[in-house]
């Protein structure tokens, strides 16, 4: 079976991976418009921030195996009637399934100033490697910076260009940040994080025109305001990238219109990732899109010709130096639900948790919240939750590990086990002690207390202590 | 029973090693009234003068009722006394009759990492020269063998610890996998508790909070079977904050960029997801060990009695390698073997797929090497066979003789072991008590304890250790190489076995010259007189070598290979009718299939009986209150145990010890899916249902 992938990105690349896995009987050929090997887009932010390097940014290639990858080369059109497709090179490569994989590209708004075909120098959006390298070419020289949009992906950047030492501020039209993810309340918390890490929040503030000259970039607010910077990063959203699928006829409507087998309206035709459109959703995140990968390999390789892509749970993470944000499900007030929350602003940290009948339906956590790994798994597999709230809200949620602490040894019942390895209680402790042991020496003796793993030495000297006190004192009332 | 004490028998004191783990304190033994026998504990390099409670309590079996002494056969339902010609009589002719009708390889053998390395070498060597069978294996491929492929496809040899212990407690950065020492090994806490005191950081990766992980300056508390993506994360952060030790990496290295590719696409938001670990503490873990002064990565069972237990320890090992740490004095990567002589008895041949010295048995090298020392003709030697759990299970196997092992209890899905060992046309037992294989023989034979032998062991730092006779064994009790000598005999190669444990030890060493795992240059008398000898030492004129890859490491071009490792979900995932992850491991008191460990009455005391660990908010949902008998079902089985509520484990996951065996059997539950390259069983996750009895 002849199989091409439209789209080398983390999608595309995942299905060739899956593919591989599945079988030599599958030839995978897989085009990619970008000129590079495959990578992870996730980390790019970390490229932004100059913490890794380009080449570690790279993932493991799918190569060999029947697996022919060519990244560079666009896909011009689709003719479905022949099941080939067309590329920038003039090549007609034939299919007997085609899979598109052509993810999404960078939202331009429509602001005065702006040519979505062609950005202004010192404009940049921030999707790809490309944009990547082009936002660093002109960062190199930069010490401020805008961000346009206050989403998930702004704040990435802001970060990104943060932690190179530009003081960055973020333009949001909304009254709060990441407003499909987090509460007002959050937000707000997340505003003085941002702060402490030199980036500057401006909500409400809608964008009206950019003006880019040699010097730098300025922004036109609609209340009249103007910023300015050396560098603009227009990070305003994505729109799954249908071009391909339009001219071909295929069902559009967001994205390109899948079933749960993750086919389009063409049979002979899947689409995953960023560019598909299940149920009406969009997703636009790693997760789904691996999942949907793996779907079409268990359906095309055979092994499970109706594997049904199931919609995974939606979890939003922002984790950076300075910033442990997570947030999943909804937000927004729910009917009979059970609503916990902790605000310490002072110390950015926030968390609330939406519980509906002993299940998690949303969470926002924000700042040092351990249970926060907890949570996330009680979100995605919709198990019950703790009967501790608290222990959910603030602390470990799991594991809480037995207090340590020496308890004081007249406090102590007679049945606590103080040497583990030997099983020796306080009680047998008291009865060597009542047998003539005089000393530590001598109770181990007797005992074989501490001699094994060594942990409970200072108890049993705590106790030996106590015992030579208590019959002291006890000798010296009776005298 | 000529032969089989060297020490003198009117000895009132030998200093020796405990019977039973890997740590093997040094213990000494004298003579106490009633013809009693003392142990106190013995300042040794390992266990620094400590002894567990097992260890204390372990003569208690040497005079016990329940220990056998005298041969048994079965006739009909019932294993009555014997006479040793006739248990020997019924061996010899069921094992020809098999292997006239069926074949050699009809005829299996089943060893164990307790014996000592002279037993261990002997039963490879009856197989392959007496028998000549493929079929031998060992109860240490359900414990070693895949952090031992992942070692030999890394650094070209296995030795469970690289360099001594003492390097442990002064780690600036410890990471446990997997490894509740303060229960399997206690004497080793003190390591742990040096480390800490010296102001080092502890980390512990488990799903249960231990006693080893409440020890912990940071717990790292994931879903069972994702270790293998949190060693990916905890590199990808590595490497993304640049803490990798790149003139290593080039220098000492190989296919370190497949692997950096690898990682790439375990960044730890995705792995906080799959592991339940949050982002924060798998950064703190991280930075702990890459800037440590000194780091030592240690896995145990639980990352590694996995279907993926090699990829995972790997995993570790890409971790160790990108931070430069195997062969850099007091940091390095380990495993914690756990049986007594894990470490010699997966060296000497009673794999399926090895020859004395860990020799390749399908390198014709080593073939030709190995029948010089046994003076048999190289293509005389049997080819690789099966591993443990499809030896046990598969069809071939139609007679089998079991030492130092008692399967149907430590075996995974048990039941289906039980089962393919009752329809055998013989089965064999040398055991000292009548375990639960032993009650299922044809044959039982009568052996000689840990206190009535000579012979060497191994221990889990590659430190070859004397265990010295303290008395002779009972009357009509022989010892194992005793009963393979004269098996061996009756099957015609008599000539070729001795009883005496030194010639053995003096034939294993001219076996091993030149292997891996050379012991050529350790003899006896250096080994006591240097509190034991690190393998490899080639000659007697050279000190052994307790720290390994300090120059080289043990591959065709010197360099430690990396591997790249991906994630696989566990064989078999919770779902609607088995909702539970179950995970099996240990109690301080008993001892692997307890066997040993449930017959002494104060361990008994401490550890009575099985149970089944669940969270409050797991037992509260079921309806089971603390101390209710529950059942636990998996697909393959159900065990009954009373239920004890903790808040140390995950709600998502119950525990059970594998201790015991019958209705209260953990390994009933287990799962028989087997890594690809080790064939470890999945024993450490599996799914389940947990209802109130």
């Amino acid at each position: 079976m002849n199989v091409v992938v439209v789209g080398y990105g983390m999608a595309g690349s995942r299905l060739a991976a899956e593919l591989r896995d599945r079988g030599p009987h599958i030839k995978v050929t897989v085009l990619g418009a970008e000129p590079h090997r495959a990578y992870n887009r996730i980390m790019l932010s970390s490229v932004l921030a100059g913490k890794v390097r380009e080449r570690d940014v790279e993932i493991t290639e799918a190569a060999g195996h029947g697996i022919d990858l060519r990244p560079g080369v666009a896909v011009t059109a689709i003719d479905r009637a022949a099941r080939t497709v067309t590329t920038d090179a003039g090549d007609r490569i034939e299919y007997h399934h085609l899979v598109l994989a052509t993810g999404s590209r960078a939202l331009i708004p429509p602001l005065s100033g702006l040519d979505r075909e062609h950005l202004p120098e010192r404009v940049a959006v921030f999707r790809t490697l490309d944009d990547c390298r082009r936002i660093l070419a002109t960062a190199s020289g930069a010490r401020t910076a805008l961000v346009l949009g206050g989403g998930l992906l702004g704040l990435e950047a802001a970060r990104g260009l943060a932690a190179r030492g530009i003081a960055t501020e973020v333009v949001h039209a909304v009254g709060h940040l990441m407003e499909r993810q987090l509460d007002p309340a959050a937000s707000a918390v997340l505003v003085r994080t941002l702060s402490s890490l030199g980036i500057a929040a401006h909500l409400d503030a809608m964008a009206a025109s950019v003006a880019a000259d040699a010097d730098g970039v300025t922004l036109g607010l609609a209340d009249g305001r103007e910023l300015r910077a050396d560098l603009l990063v227009v990070a305003c959203g994505v729109r799954p990238e249908t071009g391909l699928a339009t001219d071909a006829g295929l069902a559009v409507e967001r994205g390109v219109v899948v079933d749960d087998h993750m086919r389009t309206s063409d049979r002979h035709i899947s689409a995953i990732g960023d560019c598909a459109q299940h149920e009406g959703v969009v997703s636009g995140l790693v997760a789904p899109a691996w999942e949907q990968a793996r779907i079409v390999a268990r359906v095309l390789g055979g092994e499970d010709p109706f594997a049904k892509y199931r919609p995974l749970p939606v979890v939003t993470r922002l984790k950076a130096a300075g910033i442990d944000l997570a947030a999943m499900g909804t937000s927004a007030p729910v009917e009979g639900a059970e609503e916990l929350s902790f605000a310490d602003p002072a110390r950015g940290t926030y968390a609330k948790l939406t519980i509906v009948g002993e299940r998690l339906t949303g969470a926002i956590m924000l700042g040092d919240n351990p249970s926060v790994g907890a949570v996330i798994q009680l979100f995605d597999r919709g198990t019950p939750v703790p009967t501790d709230r608290r222990a959910l809200l603030l602390g470990r949620a799991i594991g809480v590990p037995a207090t340590t602490q020496a308890e004081s040894p007249a406090l102590m019942p007679d049945a606590a086990t103080v040497c583990q390895c030997n099983t020796v209680s306080k009680g047998a402790l008291v009865r060597c002690w009542r047998a003539g042991a005089r000393s530590v020496d001598d109770v181990v003796a007797a005992t074989r207390a501490t001699t094994g793993c060594g942990t409970c030495r200072d108890a049993v000297e705590g106790i030996v202590d106590w015992l030579s006190t208590v019959d002291s004192s006890a000798s010296e009332v009776a005298a | 029973m000529a032969g089989a004490v060297e020490s003198l028998v009117v000895t009132r004191e030998v200093a020796t090693h405990c019977p039973y783990c890997a740590l093997q304190c040094g213990m000494t033994l004298r003579a106490a009234p009633e013809g009693r026998v003392e142990v106190t504990p013995r300042q040794f390099p390992t266990n620094r003068g400590g002894l567990c409670q097992k260890g204390w309590t372990a003569a208690e079996l040497l005079d016990h009722p329940d220990r056998l002494t005298t041969p048994l056969v079965r006739e009909g339902a019932e294993l009555r006394p014997a006479t040793w010609a006739e248990a020997l009589d019924r061996v010899t002719e069921g094992i020809r009759a098999t292997q006239s009708a069926h074949g050699r390889d009809a005829v299996a053998v089943f060893g164990g990492g307790g014996l000592t390395n002279e037993k261990a070498y002997a039963l490879g060597k009856f197989a392959r020269v007496a028998l000549r069978t493929k079929n031998i294996d060992y109860n240490g491929r359900f414990c070693m063998s895949s952090a031992a492929a992942a070692g030999m496809r890394a650094f070209g040899v296995d030795r469970g610890l690289p360099f001594p212990l003492a390097d442990i407690g002064k780690a600036d950065t410890l990471l446990l996998v997997g490894a509740n020492v303060a229960e399997t090994m206690p004497p080793f806490a003190r390591y742990l508790t040096e480390q800490k005191a010296r102001g080092g950081t502890l980390i512990v990766v488990d799903p249960r909070a231990t006693a080893t992980a409440r020890q912990a300056t940071l717990h790292l508390q994931p879903t069972p079977g994702t270790d293998l993506a949190l060693a990916n994360a905890l590199l990808h952060i590595a490497l993304g904050e640049g803490w990798a030790d790149e003139a290593y990496v080039s220098a000492r290295t190989s296919g370190f960029d497949e692997v950096r590719r690898t990682v790439a696409s375990y960044w730890p938001a995705r792995v906080e997801r799959m592991t339940g670990v949050p982002v924060a503490d798998l950064e703190a873990a991280a930075r702990a060990l890459a800037t440590a002064e000194t780091a030592i990565i240690l896995t145990a069972r639980g990352a590694e009695q996995h279907a993926k237990g090699v990829d995972t320890v790997t995993a570790f090992i890409n971790l160790a390698l990108a931070l430069g740490l195997p062969g850099r004095p007091g940091s390095g990567y380990g495993c914690l073997t756990g049986q007594g002589n894990g470490q010699g008895g997966r060296e000497h041949g009673q794999k399926a797929d090895q020859l004395p010295g860990y020799r390749k048995i399908d390198d014709p090298a080593a073939r030709a090497h190995v029948a010089g020392v046994w003076g048999v003709d190289p293509d005389d030697l049997p080819g690789p066979g099966p591993s443990a759990y499809e030896l046990l299970t598969g069809d071939e196997m139609r007679a089998l003789l079991v030492f130092g092992s008692n399967p149907v209890v430590s075996a995974p899905r048990a039941a289906r072991v039980e089962a393919r060992l009752r329809s055998l046309d013989l089965l064999v037992v040398s055991d000292f008590v009548l375990s639960e294989t032993a009650a299922i023989a044809d044959v039982v034979l009568p052996t000689a304890q840990w206190a009535e032998e000579d012979g060497t062991m191994t221990n889990l730092e590659g430190r070859v250790l004397r265990r010295h006779a303290f008395r002779e064994p009972p009357p009509d009790v022989r010892t194992d190489l005793a009963v393979i000598a004269e098996l061996a005999s009756r099957l015609g190669a008599g000539t070729r076995f001795t009883t005496e444990p030194r010639a053995v030890f003096e034939e294993l060493r001219r076996a091993s010259a030149g292997g891996a795992a050379d012991y050529a240059g350790v003899t006896w008398e250096r080994v006591d007189a240097e509190d034991g000898v690190f393998w490899p030492c080639p000659s007697v004129d050279r000190p052994g070598t307790p720290r390994l890859f300090l120059d080289t490491f043990a591959t065709p071009d010197g360099r430690a290979r990396f591997l790249p490792v991906e994630h696989r979900p566990v064989a078999e995932e919770v779902d609607a009718e088995f909702p539970l992850y179950l995970t099996t491991g240990r109690v301080l008191a008993q001892y692997q299939s307890g066997a040993q460990t449930r017959r002494i009455e104060p361990l008994r005391r401490t550890a009575p009986s099985a149970f089944v660990e669940l969270h409050p908010d797991l037992a509260a949902r079921l309806g089971i209150e603390a101390g209710d008998e529950v059942v636990v079902t998996s697909r393959r089985g159900e065990m009954r145990a009373p239920a004890r509520l903790t808040e140390t484990i995950r709600p998502d996951t119950v525990f059970a010890p594998f201790h015991w065996g019958g209705a209260a059997r953990a390994n009933s539950l287990t799962s028989d899916a087997l890594d690809p390259t080790s064939r470890m069983p999945e024993f450490k996750v599996c799914a389940v249902k947990v209802q109130a009895a």
